[in-house]
């Protein structure tokens, strides 16, 4: 079993994140799980959700407090709420920011990481772009798809497109696949914690 | 629709069919033929203004909609004389479901009508004062809001008699009842309090508000009558003295309703959409002493210690309902229904 | 076979348009809203015609509407959860006490004060002895797969029947759901054949009084008709699997009880965490089972005791406390389970929300296996902060709101647990 969770702020899409991961993880014939911490949090807000992705069925229902990946669709709430608790020094840690580990205060924290599972995209950016919204979701996805390699990038993108039409859906691919690539391109080299390790 | 207005002029006699008239002229209850939807049997109180009105509510209803009438009704008197256990009196489709929720049952009833394809089929929610103006209040104004195709009869006798007579949200200024006893300084219910709902019903801008009492059946026919020709949600308050819970002789629950009206203290009224459209004039106004001495729920008003103070202010209800309603004819004439 | 990776809200709402209701009537409450939210606007868009929606102002008016319609033969549904169900209560007996098979989801969730809008059982299980057939979802499958039975099991033995299932851990949670199909669902429910309407054409009073000359007569009858419930289920559940092809609903549902020593008893979603830790304990050779109930209305006492079987002792995971004495679902258990022998143990967990974790059922399991286990037991409860609590109400008369004391005194919550 492969457990997310994605912690972000309550408006930009965490709770549709898991599920759009979930519907890929689906598309795939795979067993997924995607949940919302339940809460009547407002816009604004810490939220987080959570997916698992398994080959047979996901019986469990705890939250998941151990994650194989922790996505942060909000640098703000990176040193507000504990977004890494139980994440080991093996799991893949996703960011969004436009930042380096560095300037975030965390290559330090980073850099006990597996270089070529820990990344920062700046999917905010990339949505303003293609999306013309500063929804993260959909790249980090992309992302996800590129760093952890669970799902593919074209489930997401079809899970996406099951999700929203025009050119709603149209941005979020190609939001999704810019983020993909960016990854790639920096799982491919040595990751650069920076030079600064104070955090 | 011309429609030649109806005069009676045997005074006094309001209740029953003119053979006079041509058939489709007389009274509901005229017609040999009529469904007696309450049947004869049940076990109202003698004299009971409620057992009466109902009667003649749905024997009207039933006419209007050619038989195809379901009623539901709410806990009270009404239901519980009606159908004490084998028995009942009804002779049309009837449910009895709770004490607060007759207009919601209602809703469902035509809800299910409308999903069947039954719209021939109409629906009369009715109850008590108690089971309309207070606790099934907001399920009547839900009904009364989403324009349901409803028409709600409340049947007001101004207390819970059902329990023993006490004090309701409809109980008027003054009254005594099992929880506004003669007592104390002010001695009955308080005034300033009680509400209106045929106006609050106005208020939902529903297609048809009447009031209408057992004194003139005539006229009270004509209200179901007419509310059946409206769809959405319609609202019927009918005064219904209570010989029991008033302390009246159940000979003159008919009388006791008529000096309600013509003290003013009663307005019978009928409005549409919101409008008042039509009133029932008062040929001479009665002053409220005479309506208030024959109940006994008014006897501390008079006797060794009387108030006159407080005979004083509910005589200012019934000349500000006068005014407000224009009730006084210009013109003395006999009570008359005039068509609309 | 539709598989779909939806949400199980919408599952239940894809299900019980399927089953060709006539009226829904809903008033929102957390976490009953998406599935009422997706029936509206399935009748909306006409696609449910004939099917009449209807927005009422209360919980109280919403069980009202749904027995006028139910009455006018209309198949009838609404959803509530928590504060919800407490103010239809009195309309809830009485769409029992006249024999009008409405079906009704319960998003179960705690009743306040304090407000609570997370999951647990309290609200449906206050209302166990109300006449009503409630049968509790493992899974989202499930919840799917128990709407289509109730309204066959309903209409079939003239009761209601609500169908419970765990706000937010079932109906927000997003998984894969086999969504029956229509000409599946036409197979398997038939028309609804009232046994009683109201009908011009054959004018009946429904609702009259009843005194004390029949009154233990007709009361018999409603347990009369449980009875055959508890026959019928079974039937029902297993002519679904014939149609649908997969097994749901039913009495009980053992998981490696054979030869176990301890069977754990529960209801509800937290079955399958339940079953992965007893897999992982049964790996380290204890001897654990699991024993699912679904219908805990009519209650399965020969079917309970069956599955428990020479067990030395049964451990009931209970989502709801009963005040003053402890377990509800262990009282049944214990009369299903009575001159047995069988030692019992009551878990109270996952009250408003608390998240039951693997660790802690393991850990419990353990000391239960070694009766090491208090016989009323509360998961996870922070003692120190009880405790403090009970000593400001023991120092001072003016001590203040508990609840507000107690969350002051516990510091910020961690914003992912629960």
């Amino acid at each position: 079993m492969f457990q997310v969770r994605v912690h972000g702020r309550g408006g930009q899409g965490v709770v549709t994140a898991a599920e759009l991961l979930s519907v890929a993880a689906f598309m795939e014939g795979r067993h997924a799980q995607a949940f919302p911490s339940f809460g009547s949090e407002r816009t604004g807000a810490p939220v987080v959700a959570f997916c698992r992705l398994d080959d047979r069925e996901i019986r469990l229902r705890e939250p998941v407090t151990d994650p194989d990946t922790v996505i942060v669709q909000d640098a703000t709430l990176l040193h507000q709420v504990a977004v890494f608790d139980g994440l080991r020094p093996d799991g893949y840690l996703l960011v969004n920011s436009a930042r380096t580990w560095a300037e975030l205060g965390l290559s330090g924290f980073a850099a006990g990481f597996t270089p070529s599972r820990a990344a920062v995209v700046p999917a905010t950016q990339l949505a303003l772009r293609e999306i013309g919204r500063p929804v993260p979701n959909a790249a980090l996805l992309g992302g996800f798809a590129a760093l952890t390699g669970q799902v593919s990038i074209e489930s997401v993108v079809a899970a996406i497109r099951e999700r929203f039409a025009g050119a709603v859906a149209d941005g979020n691919e190609a939001a999704a696949r810019a983020a993909f690539d960016e990854v790639r391109a920096q799982s491919a080299v040595p990751a650069n914690f920076g030079s600064s390790h104070g955090a | 629709m011309p429609v030649q207005p109806i005069k009676f002029y045997q005074s006094g006699s309001f209740v029953v069919g003119n053979r006079l008239l041509d058939p489709d002229q007389r009274s509901v209850q005229a017609d040999p033929n009529r469904t007696n939807s309450l049947n004869s049997g049940h076990r109202a109180c003698q004299g009971c203004g409620e057992a009466l009105g109902a009667r003649y509510a749905l024997d009207a209803a039933m006419r209007a909609t050619n038989n195809q009438l379901i009623a539901v009704n709410a806990t009270g008197c009404l239901e519980v004389f009606s159908t004490p256990y084998p028995e009942t009196s009804w002779q049309i489709p009837w449910l009895h479901s709770l004490f607060g929720n007759a207009p919601a049952v209602s809703t469902g009833v035509a809800a299910a009508l409308k999903a069947k394809g039954r719209t021939d089929v109409r629906v009369v929610g009715q109850g008590g004062d108690g089971g309309t103006v207070d606790i099934g209040f907001a399920c009547l104004s839900g009904m009364f809001e989403r324009n349901d195709d409803v028409l709600y009869i409340c049947y007001d006798n101004e207390a819970y008699m059902n329990t023993g007579v006490q004090r309701s949200g409809s109980t008027p200024p003054a009254a005594t009842t099992m929880t506004t006893q003669a007592v104390g300084p002010e001695p009955g219910n308080r005034f300033g309090q009680g509400k209106n709902v045929p106006l609050i019903a106005m208020a939902h801008e529903i297609p048809y508000v009447a009031t209408a009492t057992v004194a003139d059946l005539r006229d009270l026919e004509y209200k179901v009558r007419r509310a059946m020709e409206f769809r959405g949600a319609r609202y019927l308050h009918v005064f219904v003295p209570c010989p029991l819970g008033w302390g009246t002789a159940s000979c003159d629950t008919i009388r006791i309703a008529r000096l309600a009206v013509h003290t003013g203290l009663f307005p019978v009224f009928e409005a549409e959409h919101g409008e008042v459209v039509d009133v029932t004039r008062i040929p001479r106004q009665v002053p409220v002493a005479e309506y208030l001495r024959p109940q006994r729920r008014y006897r501390h008003l008079f006797g060794a210690s009387p108030r006159p103070d407080v005979v004083a202010r509910i005589q200012q209800i019934a000349d500000r309902n006068i005014r407000r309603f224009g009730l006084l004819a210009a013109e003395p004439a006999p009570t008359a229904q005039e068509a609309p | 076979m539709v598989l779909r990776q939806i949400e199980g809200s919408r599952g239940v709402a894809e299900a019980v348009a399927r089953c060709r209701p006539e009226v829904i009537c809903a008033y929102p409450i957390s976490p009953q809203t998406h599935i009422v939210e997706a029936l509206s606007a399935q009748v909306k868009s006409g696609a449910l015609a004939p099917c009449e929606f209807v927005t009422v102002e209360s919980e109280f008016a919403a069980m009202s509407v749904a027995i006028g319609a139910s009455a006018t033969g209309a198949r009838a549904y609404t959803a509530t959860a928590s504060q919800g169900l407490l103010y239809m209560v009195e309309a809830i007996y009485n769409a029992s006490g006249l024999g009008l098979p409405i079906v009704m989801t319960v998003a179960n969730r705690a009743i306040g004060a304090p407000i609570n809008i997370w999951n647990d059982h309290s609200d449906s299980m206050s209302q166990r002895d109300s006449g009503w057939v409630q049968l509790y979802a493992e899974t989202n499958q499930e919840a799917v797969d128990l709407h289509v039975q109730a309204f066959r099991l309903a209409e079939e033995v003239s009761l209601p029947v609500m169908v419970c299932m765990d706000g937010f851990v079932l109906t927000h949670a997003v998984e894969r759901i086999d969504v029956p199909e229509q000409e599946q669902v036409d197979a398997f429910l038939p028309a609804y054949q009232p046994r009683q309407l109201l009908d011009p054409a054959e004018p009946v009073s429904i609702g009259a009084m009843v005194g004390p000359e029949a009154f233990t007569e007709v009361r018999y009858l409603a347990h009369a008709r449980q009875m055959q419930a508890l026959e019928l289920i079974p039937r029902v559940a297993a002519d679904f699997e014939r149609v649908f092809g997969r097994s749901s609903g039913g009495l009980v549902r053992p998981y490696r009880t054979q030869d176990a020593e301890t069977v754990v008893v529960a209801l509800g979603s937290v079955l399958g965490t339940l079953k992965d830790t007893v897999d992982e304990l049964r790996d380290q050779g204890h001897r654990i089972g699991v024993l699912g109930i679904i219908s805990f209305r009519p209650f399965p006492l020969a079917d309970v005791r069956a599955a428990v079987g020479q067990a030395a002792r049964v451990v009931v995971l209970e989502r709801a406390l009963a005040v003053g004495i402890g377990g509800i679902v262990t009282s049944n258990v214990r009369m299903a389970l009575s001159g047995n022998g069988t030692r019992d143990y009551t878990v109270i967990a996952g009250l408003g929300g608390r998240a039951i974790t693997r660790a802690s059922l393991r850990e419990m399991l353990l000391a239960a296996e070694a009766d090491r286990l208090e016989p009323l037991t509360f998961l996870d409860l922070n003692r120190p902060l009880v405790e403090r609590e009970l000593a400001r109400a023991g120092e001072r008369r003016m001590s203040g709101p508990a609840a507000e004391n107690m969350l002051r005194d516990a510091g910020p919550a961690t914003p992912w647990i629960g």
